[in-house]
């Protein structure tokens, strides 16, 4: 077995496991690589089908590629597509991106804790990666919020064996990440291995390409001449710069992510 | 590429974060903008560079000096890819470690060549030895501190030798380090021109890849069964191989029937082996659930018992008393099940306890009592079906299935 087979093999698992485990069960997709893969492997784990939403969190504030991304691949697998919003209470209160902490939270995380409630949704699969940054690096594969999204980072249930924390608490629900274990290398192998779609802004285009994909006044490309997956696994062999380094909101201020995270952002 | 799994374990402050901060800027894996951040953190905090930076994300842990939870991060060699993770020291955070550690497939346990052992040097070894872990390096560490002294040096191998001896660990190389210089992390170093062994990296390279779980008998912990178009049985095959025409038995009804195909999405393989994620059709319509057992027919079957033998470690704070009911899970099979103990240890002396009573960090000889028969192996035959955890609301122990597994082996 191969290392992606390996992976894959460990992925699956994890859905299926998180699939037998709860009522209602959703899935973020931010129609991104990772995202993106994990939707292409939810759909190897119940041959070809993917048995359960899709969740969208639309912030009013993305790339017009990624909408049409988005609807082709609704359209071609098939998907039961959730929008969850909250960007008109956003515009309303008149809080953009100039805050990013109180933007990131009002348009993504308090949209999503909405769709919760709407759906009574008790797990959620997110395609989140340890590598992708240092907190991020300390998840579980099955992780708790409280109804206020609250991650209590301090205090994690054990996680050994492939033995999950599926008992949930009332007011909870639970994170499933099944792809906690790749890294961006991982990822793009993959994509090439499976010639899976990927969205158009991730490939260089004038000498840049997106590298990680959020809202618009918030992601920069970076520089790049990387017009092809394979030109892209070449690139990120020999970078030394962080992937999210064009995501504004990680650098804010020290630890902005882990403040993101505590709120309740993915 | 090929990736191995190494934990780095040891007391707190003993220098583990630091350490593997050192591998990823010896290396070459820490991105520009990481660097430049450790330094401004450091700056903000008045301290000098710190390498236990690079993996302490977590404000209280900066603020602290103290790694909370276990973190994963990855670096590579000429040879392969390194998940390392970095498991707390501090006794407060345990669990956390366990967690860690139970996903290696190597470990280092750093010591400090000033300090010797102490008490999570114990703890942290024993936990190691129970759960298996055989590819182990010992690393003596702050070298710098005692001058680069080879007497110390041999003083500390010793005590830490004979300590390891009694729970049966032999670590596959002692190497003398500073992990905040750089001695004998990537490359050796005049500072140590007494030592002749490797650097921690040759040491690491030498390991291998466990794969001896493909020649076990061919055990499937039933996950699920779909009826999307037509009824496949899932799972991921825990040891052994499977190909289809396979006579199998099914436990623990003990029923049999013949594989039909053995299935990945879009594609029928011919046969899957230890560590896949499968699909599984048979010729005749058998009762089948998630927690059922296969096994080949032709091979040895497994133990079915409602009484095992185990050794567990306890990570709870609420403690075990004889009476108490709890879930008893094992690959995917869930049971409730009470528990008689025979024996109670403190994981940081190895003293036998004189108490009928199971508290947090104690290690424990028990045995399990289950309400229905289960399937399991010893865990030095079949690790996958002779290991388990026990839960309350959350996991609160782990063990393992010692010896033949059981009292009275009803198979």
């Amino acid at each position: 077995m191969d290392h992606l087979d390996a992976l894959e093999n460990e992925s699956i698992f994890i859905i299926r496991e998180a699939y037998r485990k709860f009522h209602k069960i959703g899935m973020l997709w931010s129609v991104g690589k990772d995202s993106t893969t994990l939707l292409w492997l939810v759909r190897k784990a119940f041959f070809g089908r993917v048995p359960f939403p899709v969740i969208y969190i639309d912030t009013g504030l993305h790339f017009k590629e990624m909408y049409e991304f988005r609807d082709w691949c609704v359209k071609k697998w098939n998907l039961n597509l959730i929008i969850s919003k909250n960007y008109e209470e956003a515009e309303k209160l008149g809080i953009g991106p100039k805050d990013k902490l109180k933007c990131c939270t009002i348009r993504k995380t308090e949209a999503l804790k909405k769709t919760i409630e709407e759906h009574k949704f008790d797990a959620l699969l997110l395609g989140i990666r340890r590598d992708e940054h240092g907190v991020r690096a300390k998840e579980r594969v099955f992780s708790p919020r409280n109804k206020d999204f609250y991650w209590d980072y301090k205090n994690q249930p054990p996680e050994l064996w492939d033995q999950f924390k599926t008992q949930k608490e009332s007011e909870q629900h639970i994170r499933v990440h099944p792809l906690l274990h790749w890294t961006e290398l991982d990822i793009w192998k993959y994509i090439k291995r499976e010639k899976l779609p990927v969205n158009p802004l991730y490939f260089a285009k004038n000498g840049k390409r997106y590298r990680s994909l959020g809202c618009m006044p918030c992601t920069k490309p970076i520089d790049s001449n990387a017009k092809t997956v394979d030109e892209i696994i070449e690139e990120i062999k020999t970078s030394k710069i962080a992937e999210r380094s064009g995501r504004a909101q990680d650098k804010e201020e020290a630890h902005a992510m882990q403040k993101l995270r505590a709120l309740g952002y993915m | 590429m090929e990736r191995l799994k190494i934990v780095i374990v040891g007391h707190v402050d003993h220098g583990k974060s630091t350490l593997i901060g050192r591998l990823f800027y010896d290396t070459d894996s820490l991105p520009e903008s990481k660097i430049k951040e450790i330094k401004e953190v450091c700056e903000a905090l008045g301290k000098e560079i710190e390498f236990g930076y690079v993996l302490d994300y977590l404000e209280e842990e900066r603020k602290q000096g103290v790694t909370i939870d276990t973190t994963q991060s990855f670096f590579k060699t000429q040879k392969r890819e390194y998940a390392i993770i970095d498991a707390p020291g501090h006794v407060e955070f345990l669990k956390n470690m366990i967690t860690g550690a139970s996903q290696a497939e190597a470990a280092i346990l750093i010591v400090d060549a000033k300090e010797g052992i102490k008490e999570q040097t114990r703890r942290h070894a024993y936990i190691l030895s129970m759960l298996g872990l055989k590819q182990v390096i010992v690393v003596i560490n702050k070298m710098d501190l005692v001058d680069y002294s080879k007497e110390r040096f041999q003083e500390v191998k010793k005590e830490l030798l004979e300590f390891l001896k009694t729970i049966s660990i032999e670590p596959k190389y002692i190497i003398p380090i500073s992990a905040k210089n750089g001695d004998f992390i990537a490359k050796k170093s005049e500072n140590l021109s007494w030592y002749d062994g490797p650097t921690v990296l040759e040491a690491l390279d030498s390991f291998e890849k466990i794969k001896e779980l493909d020649e076990k008998p061919f055990r499937l912990p039933v996950q699920d069964v779909y009826n999307f178009d037509k009824r496949v049985i899932v799972g991921r095959i825990a040891s052994g191989v499977i190909s289809k025409g396979d006579e199998i038995k099914i436990y623990p009804s003990g029923e049999v029937t013949k594989i039909k195909s053995v299935e990945k999405y879009g594609r029928e393989i011919d046969k899957a082996s230890a560590g896949e994620s499968i699909g599984l059709t048979t010729e005749d319509k058998v009762f089948v659930d998630r927690g059922d057992i296969i096994s080949k027919k032709d091979e040895k079957q497994p133990i079915v018992t409602k009484e095992i033998n185990a050794h567990i470690f306890w990570m709870d704070k609420e403690p075990y008393k004889e009476g108490e009911r709890l879930l008893f899970k094992c690959a995917t099979q869930e049971v409730m099940c009470e528990m008689k103990i025979k024996r109670v240890i403190d994981s940081a002396t190895l003293e036998t306890l004189d108490k009928k009573i199971i508290e947090n960090r104690n290690v424990a000889d028990v045995v399990i009592k289950t309400e229905k028969p289960v399937v399991v192996e010893s865990f030095n035959e079949i690790p996958p079906l002779g290991r388990f955890v026990l839960q309350r609301q959350d996991t609160c122990a782990g063990g393992i299935i010692t010896g033949d597994g059981c009292d009275n082996n009803s198979n």
